[in-house]
């Protein structure tokens, strides 16, 4: 028999398997009235640092959850637990971002009545960008050590983020990082995002961030009421 | 690094669309791959490679078709293309208006565009 070939237009979106668990987990996410945060930075950033900080301000007032993303090991996950938080510990075993049906393994465990839920991604300023994960507001963290070149080199975290956190500022005084580049060149790629100035060393912005934190979960939760 | 990852779920998406249109082979797979969509498109093809082995798309040819990165301005609609990613002279500032307001309307995408078939 004679073989036919044949085009077969197809416009299937590739990222879409994620998205659709995405936003499923988003859907849940809003009907219990949890804002999730999603953290991506470079590795050492100060990502879990910031995480025990504002957990330590929070705790209080607000039921908190963390989601915590790693290649290997527990580590994070028992840093945050030891400040009285409970916490997730997502191995991902070699790859390099969270992924959306990571969180859904996971997602029966988390308690209904949360008000947050931070999810600190794996420690890679490039590949968490792609991965949508159902997250109410996405935090892209630059620590003043790695420079202030950043936001044009890895443009995709800083566009597809709405805050920028500036992270351990108390060294500004011993390093060459220019503050005021750094924001006019992270809002020129993405207008709308806002910065925050903090050390968790010193605790400077951190009452700030705590304040933008508990705005926004009013907001959404007026808005969904 | 999640190239392969996403190679998977390619396949996931060429294996259903094949077996609906009663294919016997895949010998094409055109994918568009945005600049901005953290795709490698040489870690890509070496994944698309190592995966397509006793599937259905054994002997495919994969075809990428690079998306540029476009702007558009959201005050006066003017749209700017970047040449690339890593274009030091692109700035975001709308050339037309001079609004800083622009938005990302193509090239964070990742699309199965199309198949070449033998039924």
């Amino acid at each position: 028999m004679e073989q036919k070939k044949k085009e077969l237009l197809v416009l299937e979106d590739i990222l879409g398997s994620n998205k659709k668990i995405a936003d499923q987990i988003r859907k849940k996410l809003e009907e219990h009235g949890i804002l999730a945060i999603n953290l991506l930075s470079a590795p050492g950033s100060g990502k879990t640092s910031l995480l025990e900080k504002i957990g330590l301000k929070l705790k209080d007032s607000c039921r908190l959850g963390v989601i915590e993303g790693d290649i290997e090991t527990e580590r994070d996950a028992e840093r945050i637990r030891k400040i009285g938080l409970p916490a997730w510990q997502i191995t991902t075993h070699g790859a390099c971002h969270l992924e959306a049906k990571m969180l859904a393994q996971i997602f029966d465990q988390i308690p209904a009545d949360l008000d947050f839920l931070f999810i600190e991604n794996v420690g890679n300023l490039v590949c968490p960008a792609s991965f949508d994960l159902g997250e109410g507001l996405r935090f892209v963290l630059l620590s003043v050590p790695e420079g202030d070149d950043k936001p044009q080199k890895y443009p995709e975290a800083f566009i597809t983020s709405q805050v920028l956190v500036l992270t351990k500022c108390d060294l500004l005084p011993y390093l060459p990082f220019d503050t005021d580049r750094v924001i006019k060149e992270a809002l020129e790629i993405n207008p709308h995002l806002k910065v925050f100035k903090t050390s968790a060393t010193s605790g400077e912005g951190l009452d700030e961030l705590c304040a933008f934190l508990e705005a926004e979960l009013k907001q959404r939760r007026g808005q969904h009421a | 690094m999640h190239e392969l990852s996403l190679v998977a779920d390619l396949f996931t998406i060429i294996e259903e669309q094949a077996s609906r249109a009663g294919a016997k082979r895949v010998t094409k797979v055109v994918v568009s791959v945005g600049e901005l969509s953290g795709v490698v498109p040489e870690l890509f093809r070496s994944a698309f490679q190592s995966y397509k082995k006793g599937t259905i798309a054994d002997k495919a040819r994969l075809q990428l078709k690079m998306v540029k990165i476009k702007f558009k301005c959201r005050s006066c609609g003017h749209e700017l293309t970047a040449r690339n990613i890593m274009d030091e002279s692109f700035s975001y500032v709308c050339p037309a208006c001079g609004s800083k307001d622009m938005e990302l309307i193509a090239g964070r995408d990742l699309y199965l565009e199309k198949l070449e078939i033998e039924t």
